[in-house]
């Protein structure tokens, strides 16, 4: 039954990976603006020069 | 900056006018026809320059994410109206890092509302290679923009900014290192960490409640117990602190505020988990405990919504620029207010802020002063006058000389004596019916305890500890606390949704209680839009044409709302123009004359009350004929009242004259008070007034002269065309476009009531039924694990279920649909 202590730890580390990955994207302010990110990443950025001179 | 190539070859496009054009920068209806590239119409020069900005730098990108994405320009920027920023002192207070060549700066742009600004923000280092980063914080509307000081100054940028129509709004208040206003990190962690425990801690409970007492071996049984105590501790005493803190504050100021009943479930449960776990005797709670502390922690984070870009307590500083010109011998110096002195000599544009109290030493003042006193018509003082500070100059350059510094002047010690009724949210928190009711809660429950352990102590003390401790832990209040939160957050999400932005969560009981509601009359209930009537004979087509074109570029408000009201006409050249500020405009066409102001100035006998009603004089050649140009009453304004008329008293303050007060007369009741001429001082003492007789008093109010009632009412709601200008201090602000929803709004609140004591019988309910389980002895981890998320998720979804249902049945909208609040 020692995988049980395995599986076990395992299972805490896991959890423990991702309480640090939330804690680390806290901290970074990743929470601070939501709305601005969800913008952001829809810009396709392409290097445009004068579409249309006039 | 590149240079900007003004187009010389603009296409006059001469199509029907059946089809309105809009402006393809900002989208307002092109009033003046002629400014065009290509099949592009724009509605004035400045949108035509932004475009031809932002064209030429390729970054035409912009109007691709959203149409019609611009502000309007119509109101230029003065030409060095940043021109204090070359002042270092001045531009050093703003820095965020200054290494001698890399420059930080964040300044404010109240402008942002779409993805398109964002974009455009967030681009401008291919406008200003100088520029090396700009981000931009969409919810508070903030641009951080890091730049090369060697190349170009924050002058530059700055000016940059507002040429493409994000001008940077810089008070006084940046310059006094006012305070960001954050969000709040900690609560974050909490929320974070409490749930990464109460899903392990479950996890691990689950083999005990799926296994009975018999199967799992106890060395394992013992094991998982270990590592569950393990995991509560920090959702224990990291996020549980939450509710420890704000217990004990309140128990040093005598008083049991709901988290006090919370705190002690809290307490006990998870002693006494730690000592059934410690002695082996059971597994104790913990699952459940750090399940009720993640769902409340939950609920606190949706009720702790903030609008970052709104500020609710600005003072007078936000309201003050950072310098001003000063003259001095030799020549014109940019001076920050704070060092502004008596005897100072001060140059006033059009449209700025008077700094200070002073006499006028040169030109023709005309002062509006509608933020301060109320009053809608300028005011026009001489050589000589006094003026005082918070007026706003309109018209032509001014030069005063300062009598008293800023700190002393009427408009500081107005705002002095209001800001006194500081702590308003915490005497509303205080009196929520939530804490009354948990009040009572915790009473009736801790009677309970002790009648329980008086009976166990005479029938079998052994069991007075299991059994108080059982009731402590069950009849725990967080239903109660779970129903508040989650409905008054829901209700503040639809709110917002609807164009009402409150301040906390408080104000919605305060509203609902509201019985008498005081509205403001100039700007609240009738707005800077105009009446416009002829007074004398009707214009021809072709001489509404010439009107048109003279006063096509005049600024002027009336010159504006004429120009609206005539519409758009065919462009015709003028071949003389002169605009002579404060009296009218004098235009040629041909040799036709036309003027176009006060009957002084085109040469007619006025009946001396022009003023009042604001009529404008036209004379074309030998024809006269004039219009009288009244504030309109705000268009949803009459049905409004209507409604409200039914359930609350109203009175009507104004700072006006009663020039309008047949007009407003008919909108309300007979019975409905009606002031007029109000000193901001008096609109006060007539709130006290009500108070003192009982009433529950909701201000309705926008300018500064409404500061001191909005203040003292139960509930103060500021008006605004543009939630992100400048307000007086309040509780809520609400956008003047959905003014119509407002009789839903308080409707809406009124119900908040029934639906937090609807949920609150339910949990009561839960509650009985859990004490009932628990009286019997039949209280296992299971059942509490069961009974806890099951009851707390119903209760959720009554709560916002009950709101979104009942905010919908008034009409209310439950989708945001105000992505563009700035607009």
């Amino acid at each position: 039954m020692s995988a049980f202590y395995v599986l076990v730890v395992a299972s805490i580390a896991v959890a423990g990976a991702f309480l640090g990955a939330f804690i680390w994207s806290v901290r970074s302010d990743q929470f601070e603006d939501k709305e601005g990110s969800a913008m952001r990443m829809l810009y396709d950025d392409e290097v445009k020069q004068s579409t249309n001179k006039v | 900056m590149p240079t900007v190539s003004r187009n010389k070859s603009t296409v006059i496009i001469e199509r029907p006018l059946q089809k309105e054009p809009v402006c393809y920068h900002c989208g307002t209806l092109c009033i003046t026809q002629g400014i065009a590239i290509e099949d592009k119409a724009f509605c004035c020069e400045g949108c035509k320059l932004v475009y031809e900005i932002l064209n030429e730098n390729g970054l035409c990108d912009y109007y691709k994410l959203q149409s019609h994405p611009g502000l309007s320009q119509i109101k230029p920027v003065r030409n060095d109206k940043f021109s204090y920023l070359d002042n270092e002192e001045i531009a050093s207070k703003l820095y965020k890092f200054n290494d001698g060549k890399n420059v930080i700066v964040t300044l404010y742009i109240p402008g942002v509302h779409c993805s398109s600004c964002m974009w455009l923000m967030e681009h401008m280092n291919r406008m200003e290679p100088g520029i090396t980063e700009s981000r931009l914080n969409f919810s508070t509307k903030e641009v951080t923009i890091r730049f090369r000081k060697d190349i170009v100054s924050l002058r530059k940028v700055a000016e940059l900014m507002a040429t493409i129509g994000y001008e940077p709004y810089i008070s006084l208040d940046d310059a006094d290192g006012k305070e960001r206003k954050t969000y709040n990190k900690k609560l974050i962690y909490k929320l974070g960490i409490a749930g990464f425990c109460f899903g392990n801690i479950m996890m691990l409970s689950f083999p005990e409640y799926l296994s009975g007492d018999a199967s799992i071996e106890h060395k394992y049984a013992q094991l998982f117990r270990m590592f569950s105590l393990l995991l509560s501790l920090p959702a224990f005493f990291y996020s549980g602190s939450e509710f420890f803190i704000s217990a004990w504050k309140g128990i040093k100021q005598r008083m049991l505020n709901i988290d006090a009943p919370i705190a002690l479930a809290l307490l006990i449960t998870f002693t006494r988990s730690v000592y059934e776990i410690l002695s082996g005797s059971g597994s104790g709670f913990l699952d459940s405990m750090s399940g009720i502390v993640f769902f409340m922690l939950v609920g606190r984070v949706v009720q702790e919504r903030t609008y970052r870009s709104i500020s609710f307590h600005r003072d007078y500083k936000a309201y003050f620029p950072i310098a001003v010109n000063v003259l001095i011998p030799s020549g014109i110096e940019n001076r920050s207010i704070r060092d502004l002195k008596e005897k100072d000599v001060v140059q006033l544009h059009n449209d700025e802020i008077i700094p200070a109290d002073g006499v006028v030493i040169k030109g023709h003042a005309n002062v509006d002063y509608s933020f301060v006193t109320g009053e809608s018509e300028p005011v026009g003082i001489e050589v000589g006058g006094l003026v005082y500070a918070g007026g706003r100059q309109v018209g032509e350059q001014l030069t005063m000389e300062v009598t008293k510094p800023v700190a002393a002047s009427y408009l500081t010690s107005l705002w002095n004596h209001f800001s006194f009724s500081k702590n308003k949210s915490r005497q509303n928190d205080a009196n929520s019916v939530t804490h009354v009711l948990s009040r009572y809660f915790t009473y009736v429950l801790l009677t309970l305890a002790a009648i329980a352990a008086v009976y166990w102590a005479i029938n079998d003390p052994s069991k007075i500890l299991p059994s108080v401790s059982a009731m402590l832990i069950v009849a725990c209040p967080c239903a109660l606390l779970l129903s508040t939160t989650y409905t008054n957050g829901n209700l503040l999400r639809i709110f917002s949704n609807n164009g009402l932005f409150l301040r906390d969560a408080t104000v919605i009981e305060q509203l609902g209680k509201i019985d008498h509601i005081v509205f403001d009359k100039t700007g609240t209930l009738t707005q800077g839009s105009t009446h416009i009537e002829y007074v004398g004979h009707q214009l021809s087509e072709m001489e509404k044409d010439w009107l048109a074109a003279t006063i096509a570029s005049s600024k002027h408000p009336y010159s504006r709302a004429l120009a609206t009201y005539i519409g758009p006409r065919a462009a015709i050249s003028l071949s003389g123009w002169k605009e002579t500020a404060g009296k009218g405009i004098e235009a040629y066409i041909c040799t036709d004359r036309i003027l176009v102001g006060s009957a002084k100035f085109i040469g007619v006998p006025g009946e001396g009350k022009e003023r009042e009603q604001g009529t404008v004089y036209v004379r074309i050649n030998n024809k006269v004929t004039a219009f009288s140009i009244t504030s309109d009453v705000r268009k949803p304004v009459p049905i409004m009242l209507q409604k409200l008329r039914k359930s609350y008293s109203m009175s009507l303050l104004s700072g006006d004259n009663d020039r309008q007060k047949d007009m407003v007369k008919s909108l309300f009741s007979l019975s409905s008070a009606m002031l007029f001429e109000q000193k901001p001082i008096d609109k006060l003492h007539y709130i006290e007034k009500l108070q003192a007789k009982g009433a529950k008093v909701l201000m309705l109010g926008d300018g500064l002269n409404d500061a001191g009632a909005l203040q003292q009412s139960n509930v103060g709601i500021t008006l605004a065309d543009d939630i992100n200008n400048f307000t007086p201090s309040c509780d809520a602000i609400l956008d003047a476009n959905k003014f119509a929803l407002f009789p839903s709004m308080m409707r809406l609140a009124r119900s908040a009531r029934v639906i937090i004591a609807t949920s609150f019988i339910i949990s009561i309910i839960y509650n009985i039924a859990g004490l009932y389980i628990s009286v019997q002895g039949k209280m296992s981890p299971m059942i509490a694990a069961i009974l806890m998320p099951v009851s707390t998720i119903s209760i959720v979804l009554i709560t916002t279920g009950l709101g979104s249902l009942v905010a919908m049945r008034f009409g209310l909208s439950l989708k945001s649909n105000s992505a563009a609040p700035g607009k």
